[in-house]
């Protein structure tokens, strides 16, 4: 699995995210650039990391989405390689066309920064095979423009082909009582059509170590360390 | 050539940042407000001449990059 991480002007999660995936996979992921035209040969992975591209002026995501290195990105997808955006990478990610949606500020307004559980989708992505449908998961959340909002075709779109990958839930699996910000349907992370593009707004990249919380965001990278050239 | 691009959140759209103003402006007594919704004004100067030109120039930048259409609108005025 060769993978590769973009980093923009202010994104700050792109070390974690190298780890996780080095941890996962014994391979040194590539470290892109977001001028950068074009992906290292082979590339199977892309990871779009969190942070604060461009200082979230004008709108989360939208300056670094039109940033050269996004048209390679683009190009990948469309061939059907895979595209995993956590954070300011799923902002990015919308902005860009590739998933569905608008990431809109917290309904309550805050900048919201604490450990979350999840409720998994489907387990039968690339992203998702070491966890199982409906598992809970404990891992950290950490935005202020997290709130998921689409138009009602497109969220009933997103359920009726399964593509919800994520949902804000309690430790017992309420989604609706653990929705932290106001997303429509509670949710947290969401697939392409084709299932290659995951973006999502939690941070699995942080849980991978018991040391500092847990290790519920292992499966994540364990799932896309068994997939073989896929692109 | 001077221009104004206006953008403002499509009527349905969640503004909890315009909530949050309507209500801070109605703690301070100010009688009369519904309701307010917030928005962004980009003023931009032009080396254009050609009004049409200008205007087409201006909702192209407005498509490409000031307004995300999935929830937003925008206006575009040429002031002088």
């Amino acid at each position: 699995m060769k993978s590769a991480v973009i980093t923009f002007p202010g994104s700050n999660r792109e070390g974690d995210v190298i780890r996780a995936l080095r941890q996962s996979t014994g391979h040194e992921p590539a470290s892109i650039w977001h001028q950068d035209t074009e992906l290292p040969k082979g590339t199977d992975l892309v990871v779009l990391p969190g942070g604060f591209s461009y200082g979230d002026y004008l709108r989360c995501g939208a300056i670094a989405s039109r940033a050269p290195v996004m048209d390679a990105v683009r190009a990948h997808a469309a061939k059907g390689g895979l595209v995993l955006g956590i954070c300011n990478g799923f902002q990015i990610l919308v902005e860009s066309g590739l998933l569905p949606g608008v990431l809109m500020r917290n309904a309550g307004l805050k900048f919201i920064c604490k450990m979350q559980h999840l409720k998994v989708g489907r387990a039968d992505t690339a992203f998702t095979s070491a966890y199982h449908e409906g598992q809970i998961i404990k891992v950290a959340i950490a935005h202020g423009e997290g709130n998921y909002v689409a138009d009602a075709d497109t969220i009933a779109r997103l359920e009726d082909e399964n593509r919800v990958a994520f949902r804000y839930c309690t430790a017992d699996g309420d989604t609706k009582a653990g929705n932290p910000n106001g997303s429509l349907n509670d949710i947290a992370g969401i697939y392409s059509e084709r299932l290659n593009v995951l973006g999502m707004m939690p941070h699995p990249e942080n849980l991978i170590e018991t040391l500092v919380g847990g290790t519920d965001g292992r499966g994540l990278f364990e799932s896309l360390s068994t997939i073989r050239g896929a692109a | 050539m001077k221009a104004r691009v206006t953008v403002t959140l499509k009527n349905g759209v969640l503004d909890p940042q315009g909530k949050a103003i309507e209500g801070a402006l109605k703690s301070f007594g100010l009688e009369g407000i519904d309701s307010v919704r917030q928005g962004k004004v980009f003023d931009i100067e032009l080396s254009l001449t050609d009004k049409a030109e200008a205007e087409a120039l201006l909702k192209a930048a407005a498509e490409k990059l000031l307004a995300n259409t999935v929830v937003e609108n925008y206006r575009v005025e040429i002031l002088n």
